[in-house]
Formats: structure tokens, sequence, C-alpha cells
């Protein structure tokens, strides 16, 4: 009896003894997470996530996120700005701990290394949060990193999650974690539940593991499984190249229907049309800057779909004004109209940098356009490229739709097919156009909303475009909805096949020469009109 | 007789009289020097800035009293990114308006494109831009970085621990010399530093190109074969901008995929939202956010003259600040703005650089200069994560292209060349 009293006693002191010393443990280790030296922080990081204590969670979030500093006293805080000061806040707790200055305070730096441990350990503490988002990351986290010794951790995680997808995630994090240590058969039940994924990840740890492996068994079920998921990723790369040759296309679309629609009317070479897309980007950043000035911050999203309706509005304002003033007096005669548009051209881009200045205007992309889509085998489609690929399929819907049913559309069509014939039908050709210049600009200014979003907006941006546009339009046929859609469609295509093949430069030498070939056959494009106009 | 002698002697005289009053003086009023920069183009978001420098520094000059007593007067012309308009914009500034020197370039194929007007004229250029190397002409100052000062160091630092132990390189650049030439150095370096072959992807595409989908789903797809790869980026101009907002929409995290950049400094950054491109890296000379209290006054200095305290410093920028005040102290020693003369005063000149560090120009027509890798912040700035303790002397030629074994650059006395593997005047034996 007394024995075991006496062993109480020195199991208590025991425990006693080790708890205070886990607590210095935790406070040493903080103490040294406000270093000068990476190394130390970095030791200091890997032995809080070690040490399984969630009081280290927040602060190893501040820490990533740099609003963790020092004070003079070398105290850990938390600060956040308030004006010129900063409040403070207990790193543990949270709770307030008054304000300072900036001089005060000395943030405690971050490198790449280091955001890499902090991850790292963050996922060991997060894996059990109650937050299923937290789990998900550690889950994956545990996956990127695998570590042998953690599969007992993921195993007890498994059994208690209700989560799907956290469990999907624990499932590859404990297969991948099982592939480096463990008998041959957990390795074998690894790689085969391994095998059905299509994660670049795990296919690049598979990679890494069979270099070290020494049995053939499981070298040849690493080899079957390696087929398997980068059969996957290439059906999955295909895909993926499609979409980027679709987006491209329905950019080089955008920029070339307003093109073909005024060609075919009127057959008039428009040199200024890039300009016009030119200007629609600008008139974009002028409804930003509106917006900015005059309406709250959360109306600031919504500046692009107010930017639609003001940049055809003026472009087809100033379309309408280039016919009326100038094209028409030089009508039956192209090469003037050629050179007359140029000049034309030259003049707008003038005209914007003497009112905005020649250094590119930053757009910025609303939040509904920021990010990407992630598909599997880790690949994103990023969403402006998705939404504007929507967009153009929508212009050019209705505008099928204006061509189909409506009298102006109707009046358009018979103008473009034998003018002659539909002035004698008393159609007002001279009205018809104005307003097809008006509705081709219009469409251009469209266009050029929708390029602000992913390239450059600056004086030279017509530039870029008018050759692309007038490549698609010869291609696909003068005047001819459908030939711009296919031919749009396939140059672009084309271009993104052989992208990764011959390098965006040569890539692009090729279309152009294929396209002047394909010209020689067919001088008349893809779709031509056919008709009964003297002119061939 | 003697009467229509004496009339016309005195006609003579009074001719002459009335000539040497309309003749204007001999010696100039002001010091003309030129500015070469695109101030419009796919260039002008990088060199705009440092037209404004110049403008700064002439200021703060004539404040000052002027060079030699004379008012220095800045002439600037705007080639408009068409490196061709580079070389006749040159050849104005020396020819017609007789400027004693000129600061301009940005881009290695404007720089190639005016060397040959510089010589031919014996013209002086100041070019205070990063480039590739290869190159000391009698007739330009480099104060920016060679490939040594900048390039090199960044892949070693990638290299090392702090850096992530990277095995795995993309080296991505727009389709000119500056990045083909860097490149290969780098290329050359790897090897050299047993990475192998097949670990190293390289790229190139033109200038101004937007549509980077396929380069970055190739970036992934090239990191995700297990080792740890890093992007080396020598893009320039405005297609940085669309380059890093694909980066940052794929998702791409600095901490999986380094990107380093050596054209991309807080000029180009202020157009982007960076709060997704934290972490990415920079090598350079300077940055806005060195503490120094040389730097402190730069900064002040620039924010009064382009009255807006939004605007950033950048390392050109230093580096023009660098050359200009070398070529003041230099005119000052010559006591003339005659090329040759201030060309002896430049050797050995030292400058408190707003780095922190003492800038020297060297014979070989470059500065020894600090190195330092920042990482991008939240609000567009760098935090400097390594630097160099002491200023690195720039090398003009590679040790790393066997085709430039042996070549040195000297332009003082016995050497006399940009490139020569013997000096012109072999030392005369006793």
């Amino acid at each position: 009896m007394r024995f075991f009293r006496l062993s109480i006693v020195a199991l208590a002191a025991l425990i006693l003894a080790v708890i205070p010393a886990a607590a210095a443990d935790f406070a040493e280790l903080m103490a040294k997470l406000g270093a000068d030296d990476f190394a130390t922080k970095i030791e200091a990081v890997e032995g809080l996530g070690a040490l399984g204590d969630g009081r280290a969670v927040p602060v190893l979030k501040a820490l990533a996120d740099g609003t963790l500093y020092t004070t003079a006293e070398h105290k850990l805080v938390i600060a956040e700005p308030a004006g010129n000061a900063f409040r403070l806040f207990d790193p543990l707790d949270h709770s307030a701990l008054g304000e300072a200055s900036g001089d005060a305070l000395d943030k405690v730096r971050v490198n790449n290394r280091l955001r890499n441990a902090i991850e790292g350990a963050l996922g060991g503490l997060t894996l059990f949060s109650d937050n299923a988002a937290e789990r998900l990351r550690a889950a994956e986290e545990a996956l990127k990193h695998p570590r042998a010794d953690s599969a007992a951790a993921l195993t007890k995680a498994l059994a208690d999650e209700r989560d799907p997808q956290v469990r999907q995630a624990l499932t590859g994090a404990l297969a991948a974690a099982r592939l480096g240590g463990g008998s041959k058969d957990e390795q074998l039940a690894a790689i085969a539940a391994l095998a059905g994924s299509s994660d670049p990840q795990i296919r690049s740890l598979l990679l890494q593991q069979r270099a070290v492996v020494s049995d053939p068994d499981v070298k040849r079920a690493m080899d079957a499984a390696l087929n398997s998921i980068e059969g996957r990723l290439k059906l999955i790369g295909a895909v993926v190249t499609l979409f980027e040759g679709v987006s491209l296309g329905s950019i080089l679309l955008l920029a070339a229907i307003g093109l073909a629609i005024t060609f075919g009317v009127m057959g008039v070479i428009n040199m200024a049309h890039g300009e016009m897309i030119m200007l629609g980007a600008y008139t974009t950043f002028v409804v930003q800057q509106l917006f900015r000035a005059f309406l709250p911050p959360t109306w600031l999203d919504a500046y692009l779909i107010a930017a639609l309706p003001v940049a055809f509005l003026v472009t087809a304002a100033v379309g309408i004004a280039l016919e009326r003033g100038i094209i028409r007096l030089l009508y039956g005669r192209p090469l003037e109209t050629l050179l007359a548009t140029w000049g034309v051209s030259l003049f707008l881009q003038q005209l914007v940098r003497s009112v905005f200045g020649s250094p590119n205007k930053e757009v910025a992309n609303p939040a509904w356009m920021t990010g990407g889509f992630e598909l599997v085998g880790g690949n994103t489609l990023t969403w402006n490229r998705t939404v504007i690929l929507v967009f153009c399929f929508a212009v050019l819907g209705v505008l099928a739709l204006v061509l189909r049913r409506t009298t102006f559309g109707l009046h358009m069509r018979a103008v473009t097919q034998n003018r002659d014939m539909a002035a004698v039908m008393g159609i007002p050709t001279a009205a018809v156009d104005a307003l097809t210049f008006g509705l081709g600009s219009g469409i251009a200014g469209m266009a050029g909303v929708a390029l602000s979003q992913i390239g450059n907006v600056s004086p030279n941006l017509g530039t870029i475009y008018i050759v692309d546009s007038f490549m698609v339009v010869v291609f696909g046929g003068v005047g001819s909805l459908l030939g711009t859609l296919v031919g749009a469609m396939s140059l672009g295509i084309v271009n993104k096949l052989l992208e990764p093949v011959a390098g965006a430069v040569l890539g692009k030498v090729v279309v152009l020469v294929a396209v002047i070939l394909f010209i020689q056959r067919r001088p008349r494009g893809l779709f031509a009109l056919k008709g009964r106009a003297a002119e061939s | 007789m003697i009467s229509r002698n004496v009339s016309k002697v005195l006609a003579l005289a009074g001719t002459l009289a009335v000539s040497t009053a309309l003749t204007p003086a001999q010696a100039q009023e002001t010091i003309k020097i030129g500015v070469l920069h695109s101030l419009s183009g796919t260039m002008a978001i990088s060199e705009s800035t440092l037209k404004d420098t110049v403008l700064m520094m002439v200021d703060d000059v004539n404040k000052h009293g002027g060079l030699l007593g004379k008012k220095v007067e800045a002439v600037v012309v705007d080639p408009a990114s068409n490196w061709p308009l580079f070389a006749e914009k040159a050849r104005e500034l020396i020819s017609k308006d007789k400027v004693a020197v000129v600061f301009g370039c940005w881009t290695s194929v404007s720089r190639k494109s005016v060397l040959p007007v510089f010589e031919e004229l014996n013209g002086l250029l100041f070019y205070p831009v990063q480039y590739e190397g290869e190159e000391s002409s009698k007739n330009v100052f480099y104060t920016g970085a060679a490939p040594n000062q900048q390039a090199i160091p960044a892949v070693e630092y990638l290299m090392s621990k702090d850096g992530g132990e990277v095995k795995r390189w993309v080296l991505e650049g727009t389709d000119y010399v500056y990045p083909r030439t860097t490149n290969k150095i780098l290329e050359s370096f790897l090897k050299s530093k047993g990475v192998a072959a097949e670990d190293i992807l390289i790229n190139y595409t033109p200038f101004g190109f937007s549509d980077w989908q396929t380069e970055v789903s190739a970036i992934k797809k090239f990191a995700a074969a297990g080792k740890k790869t890093a992007v080396v980026s020598t893009i320039n101009g405005d297609a940085n901008v669309p380059f890093y907002k694909e980066l940052a929409n794929q998702g791409i995290k600095a901490s999986d995929i380094p990107v380093v950049a050596f054209s991309v400094g807080e000029e180009e950054l202020s157009g982007i939202d960076t709060k997704n491109l934290v972490g990415h890296l920079a090598a350079w000379n300077y940055f806005q956010s060195v503490k120094a209290p040389v730097n402190d006054v730069f900064i002040k200095q620039w924010h009064a003259f382009i009255k807006s305290d939004k605007r950033v410093t950048n390392d050109p920028m230093e580096a023009t600040y660098i050359g200009f005040k070398m070529w003041s102290q230099a005119v000052m020693q010559a006591g003339t703005t005659e090329v040759n003369a201030v060309r002896q005063a430049m050797y050995g000149q030292t400058v408190k650089a707003p780095s922190g560090f003492t800038a020297v120009m060297n014979t070989n027509h470059h500065l020894s200069k600090p190195v330092m890798i920042g990482e991008i912040q939240p609000n567009g700035q760098f935090e400097i994560v390594w630097q160099t303790k002491n200023a690195i002397k720039a090398d003009a030629w590679s040790p790393y292209l066997p085709e430039d074994k042996g070549k040195v650059a000297d332009w003082s006395f016995p050497w006399l060349c940009g490139n020569c593997t013997e000096p012109k005047y072999k030392i005369l034996a006793n």
C-alpha cells in the first residue's frame, strides 16, 4: 500500500515536472519565432508542428499572412493597421493589447522556405480541426509532402471523417504515406488505391518512389499505375488544349465579327477597326474610374456590365461619324478608303495618347472574374476566359437573331447580296450603310471591353488585333457569320495545338503561311456567299 | 584717291565690327544632355519613369549652380519602343542637338541599334539597365547589372537551402538578344553545376505577348515531375502584366513554383494587384525598401519632384542616379564636357548609392554593385530576403561561355580594348 502511494506520488511528481517542461517548450519555440535569421524561425515552426499544440495555429497563420510583429521588448504580437498606427493583439488569444506606431514594431520576415514549413506545420495541426475546409487543406498538404510517420494520424482522421471530399483527400494522403514505408502488401494496396487518380502530384510521387524501390512486383504495379494515370492526364490535357484553342478563337471572333459585317455589306476595308476595339477598352477604363470615384466599393465589380452598353454606343457613334464623314465620300474607291481609314486609325491612336497619356491603363478584373475553376489533373480553367467565351457566343447569337429576324437585318443581307437590286426594291442603302458601320464598330467596342480584361489597355491595342481580324475574315469568308465563327475557332485551335510544339512565334508564322496558301486555292474563303451579283 | 581708300577701310572695319556683334558668343550658355527613353509603345511601362529621373537630376544640378558654371538642359526624345528609331534619334541628339552625353535605352536591342551611332560619332551613352553582358564599348558606360551581378546570384540563391533547393528550371524569356544570351549563360552555368538537360526547359515569346494560357500550363506540367521547380523570367515590357495575371488566376503559389524575374521591379508591379503574387522573387542591385540614409533622401527627392507620394523608385532609376552623378563628377574633374576627357575622368569615380553601398566605376566601363534578392509583398514593394555583404565587380565577359575564354575588357593602359585576349600595347621591356 505504501509502495503504491509512493509510486502515485512519484508519478504525479513526474507528470508535474513534465507539463511545465512541455509548456516551457511551447513558450521557447514561440520566442524563437521572433528571431532574426530564417534557420531559427524554420526550426521553431517545425517544432511547433511536431508538438501538436493547437494554440500555435493562430500564431502560425498570422506569420504566414504577414501580420506577426515583435515589439521593442521582443514580445510577439499580431498587429493590424488602423489609420496611421497599429492595433495590437495577443497572438494566442487575440485579446486587445492597445496601440502602437509603426516605428515601434518590427515585422517578422518570411521567405518561401519558411512559408513551406508553416504550411507543413499547419497541415499537421489542423488535421483534426472543426472546420471542414481546414481539414481538406491539411489532407492536401499531407498528400503533397507525404511522410511515413503521418500514416497513424491520417488513419485516425479518416476513421472519424464524415465529409466525402475530405475523406477522398485523406484516402489519397494515407495511400501516399504508406507508399514510402510499410510491408510489401501495404505498398501494393496503396498503389492500387492510387492508380485510379488523375492528380499529377500522385504521378510525381509514384515516379519518385519508383526510383528507390527494389522489389520487381512493386515496380511492375507502379508502372501499371503510372500508365493508367498518364493516359488519363493526356486525355485531360487534350481537353484543356481544346479549351485554350476555343478561348483564343472566341477572342479572334469578337475582334473580327464587326469587320466581317462591314466588309461584307459595304466592301469597305476599314483599317480603323482595331482602333474601335481600343476605344471600347478605354471606355471600360473610364467607366471603371467613374465607378471608383462616385459609387460605394460594393458596386465596383458591376462596372463591367455597365461598360458594355456604354462602349457599344460610344464606338457605334464613332463608326457612324466615320461612315458619314469620310467613307461615304469615297464610295467605290477601295484604295482611297483603305488609305483614309488608315489615316483615321493613326489619328485615333494619337488622340487617345494625348487625352489619356501613352502608358498603359490599369483595368482591374472584377472579383467574379479572377481565379479559375480547378479541373482534375491539376489544370485550371480561368474564369476571365470562360466568361469571355460565353459572352462571345451570346454576342454571336444576338447578331444572328438581328440578321435573321429583324427588318434591319433583312435590309443588311439584301444590300450585301446585291446592292443595286436592293436599292431598286426601295431599301434605303445609304441609311443601311451607316447603321451597319455603326453596328460593326459597336461590336468591336464590346470586344474591346472583353479584351481589357485579358491584355493591356494601351493606345497600340488596335494594332495588335487588326491583322488577326483581317486574317479571320478573309479565311472564313467575307460577310458570313458562320464563316467568321468557323474561321476564328479553327485558327485559334490550330494556333494552340502548334504552340507547345513550335513555340509562340513560329506557331503564328505557320498559321499565317497556311492561311495564305489556303486563299490561293479558295480566294473567297471557307464560306463564300453565293449570289447573283454582278461582281464575282 | 585717299578718301576712297579710307572709306573702303572704314566700311570694312564697320562690317567687321557689326558682324562680330551679330555672331553669337563662341561659348554655349547651357550644357545639353540627351534623354533617349521610350515614352510610348510596349516599353513605356518601364522606360518613362527613367526620363523623369534624369529630369529630376538635371533640376537638382541646376539648383546647385549648374555644371562648370553653366545650366544643364535636357533634350528629351521619344523613340517609341521602335528599335531603328532609337538609332535615328541618337544620331539626331548627337549631330543636331550637340548633346554632351545621352542617358538612355532599356532593351538590349535598342542599345545594339544605337551602338554603331555612338561609336561613329564618338558620343557617350550611360546605359542604366541590367543586361546580358558580352559587350564593353569605349562609348558606353554600363550602370546596370551584368549577369554575374544579377542572373547568376539569383540562380545560386534558388539552388541554396534558403531558396528552396530548386532542381528543375524553366527559363522563360521575351524573344530578343538579352533573354537569349542570358539563357545561354544560365544553361551553361546550370550544366556546370550538374543539372541534367531534361531538367531545363527554355521558352520564348514575342514582345507584348498576352495569351499566356499554354505557357503557364506547360510550366505547371513541367513542375509536376516530382522535383522542386522554379521559373527564371527574362520577360520584358508589358507582357509581364498578363503573365503575372495568368499565374495568379491559375493558382501558382510562390511556395510551390517560385518565379524570379530580372526585368520586373516596383514600377512594373504598380499596375498589377500583387496580393496573389506574394513570395515571387526579383533580383536587382537596389530595392525601394532598402534601409539606408542615402535612400531616404533619394526617395524624398523623387516624391517632391514628381509631386506624388505614391510613385515608386526602382533599380534602373538608382542606376540612372549613379550614372548622372558620376558623369557630373567626371565633368567637374576634367573641367570640360569633351567626351575623351570625361571618359578618362570616369575611371575610379565613386558615388554613395541609395542601395547603401558605394558604387565604383571600373576600367571595363562597368560598376561594382551589391546583389539583392527580394520577395514581392502585397503592397507592391519587395522584402529583401538575401543580399551580398560586399559589392561585386561586373564581368563583361561571362566565365561560363566557352567562346569568352580569355577575353578582357579594360579601357585603361595597356589593354585599351573592350573585347580582346591580348593588350593593345605590350609593355616595353627594359
